[in-house]
């Protein structure tokens, strides 16, 4: 039976880290490279780099972590963020990532999920949502829109809709962020996780909201998400990956305990 | 030297990167040559098995691969490299290399796990193996230990003899098959954290044989 993931994001600005994690205080923490060995190293099942880097022409300095963090950590890690062209998908892949997730670039341009898988693999493919609950209505029936720009820009496409077409252009699995939720630490989307999981047939990671163990059982279980990315909560401190590995496998969670 | 077999099927970065880490030479490579001249092959691989088969037709590779494991050269396959090692592919419907007899299945649709919930595919994450034999390579593996897979299909030989270990997900599939000089697993070693690396490790000092 597969595990359930527990996935930490890291989010990468011109190269380093915006948040350190607090309780470790002897590695640099403003390094991606070296976050991601500590995860790895922690027990993460994948890692997740969000580049937030505001330029598109210092992209070589995001290529060039990937490769150092492909050269240190030996499992799986996707790349997201101002990926807009196949161009972009092959210099991330080829630098060592396995994946490499689109958002808004898919979003203006549904193809690119399609010519991604083409060239790559499905398996490469994740698509980002993200998304905002606004109440169902005509058009938007599941009562949940995808947004772009951080929130700020409502798109008029239902996230229902858009996950299953997603699927249908050939993506590898989903990343499923709730923008309400996201850094409240108050718990994931709870009614949006299992609409859109139950719905395709391609793995979902529940993101935004994670403050607490409980929060990540919910999702995994009742909210039928297949992995569950977590930032403030390792980042911070609260909890520790191993702490919330023992603490799923200790409620009958399927979770990797040996690394 | 490692000889890590390049037939544009997928990026073989992690896979030099984890034998390098591991302290050995490797090369990736589509000269036969090289390949011939390696102390050991690994014959790695994503994508569909059709145009893999192409490509390895017309680098030639298909024909040096065979060669190399007539003359008992340890050879590792990784995923679609565990998979076009069989004699033939549902995948496209593809004639394989036939090193080992047996065919590459789709998993069934619809898939229900012990507890009567849908499962998707392809299977893809954490899993454990079940190991029917025990091998060279997988000294040092513990049950506990889990393996990363990405795939729609697995790999079913013909005699039962051939099977390794097996992995669970809705069915038991072979997930790690041998025979001879021979070892294929079906998940990515290089993606599956420090029990990955300890396999790699294990094939890399491999000569072949069964002795412990």
């Amino acid at each position: 039976m597969l595990s359930k993931r527990i996935i930490p994001c890291l989010d990468v600005r011109d190269g380093k880290t915006t948040k350190g994690i607090k309780f470790k205080e002897n590695i640099d923490i403003g390094d991606p490279v070296e976050m991601a060995r500590f995860y790895y190293e922690e027990g993460a099942d994948e890692i997740v780099f969000y580049d937030i880097t505001a330029s598109s022409d210092r992209r070589d300095i995001m290529i060039d972590v990937v490769r150092r963090v492909a050269e240190e950590i030996f499992i799986p890690f996707s790349v997201g963020g101002g990926i807009r062209t196949i161009e972009d998908m092959r210099q991330v892949l080829l630098a060592g990532a396995e994946k490499v997730s689109v958002n808004t670039a898919a979003v203006h341009n549904p193809k690119i999920i399609a010519e991604g898988a083409r060239a790559f693999g499905s398996q490469c493919i994740v698509l980002g949502m993200d998304v905002k609950k606004v109440g169902a209505s005509r058009k938007i029936p599941s009562g949940y829109e995808i947004v772009i720009h951080g929130g700020r820009t409502y798109t008029g496409i239902d996230a229902l809709v858009w996950a299953k077409e997603a699927e249908n252009l050939g993506a590898g699995e989903i990343c499923l962020n709730a923008i309400d939720a996201d850094g409240t630490q108050q718990g994931y989307e709870m009614a949006l996780t299992p609409l859109i999981s139950e719905n395709v047939n391609i793995p979902v990671i529940a993101s935004g909201g994670a403050g607490d163990i409980d929060h990540i059982y919910y999702v995994l279980t009742r909210g039928k998400a297949d992995a569950a990315l977590v930032a403030s909560i390792v980042h911070y401190g609260t909890y520790t990956i191993r702490q919330i590995k023992d603490e799923l496998h200790a409620r009958s969670v399927k979770v990797r305990m040996r690394w | 030297m490692v000889a890590i077999i390049d037939y544009k099927a997928g990026n073989l970065m992690s896979v030099e990167c984890a034998v390098k880490k591991l302290g050995f030479s490797c090369c990736v490579t589509r000269s036969a040559e090289e390949v011939r001249g390696s102390e050991s092959i690994i014959f790695p691989g994503v994508g569909a098995a059709g145009e893999a088969m192409v490509n390895l037709r017309d680098l030639g590779l298909d024909k040096v691969l065979k060669e190399v494991f007539e003359v008992h050269k340890p050879i590792l396959g990784i995923c679609l490299g565990a998979q076009i090692i069989l004699e033939a592919s549902q995948e496209n419907d593809v004639q394989c290399l036939g090193i080992i007899k047996g065919d590459v299945k789709l998993f069934p649709r619809p898939l229900f796990s012990e507890e009567n919930n849908r499962l998707k595919i392809p299977h893809m994450g954490w899993n454990g193996i079940h190991v029917r034999k025990s091998h060279p390579v997988l000294k040092g593996i513990m049950p506990a230990d889990e393996f990363y897979f990405v795939h729609a299909y697995y790999p079913l030989p013909a005699l039962d003899d051939y099977v390794i270990g097996t992995t669970g997900y809705g069915i038991e599939f072979p997930s790690i098959i041998g025979y001879e000089n021979l070892i294929a697993v079906q998940f990515h070693p290089e993606k599956s954290g420090r029990a990955g690396l300890r396999i790699l490790r294990n094939f890399c000092t491999w000569d072949g044989g069964y002795a412990e």
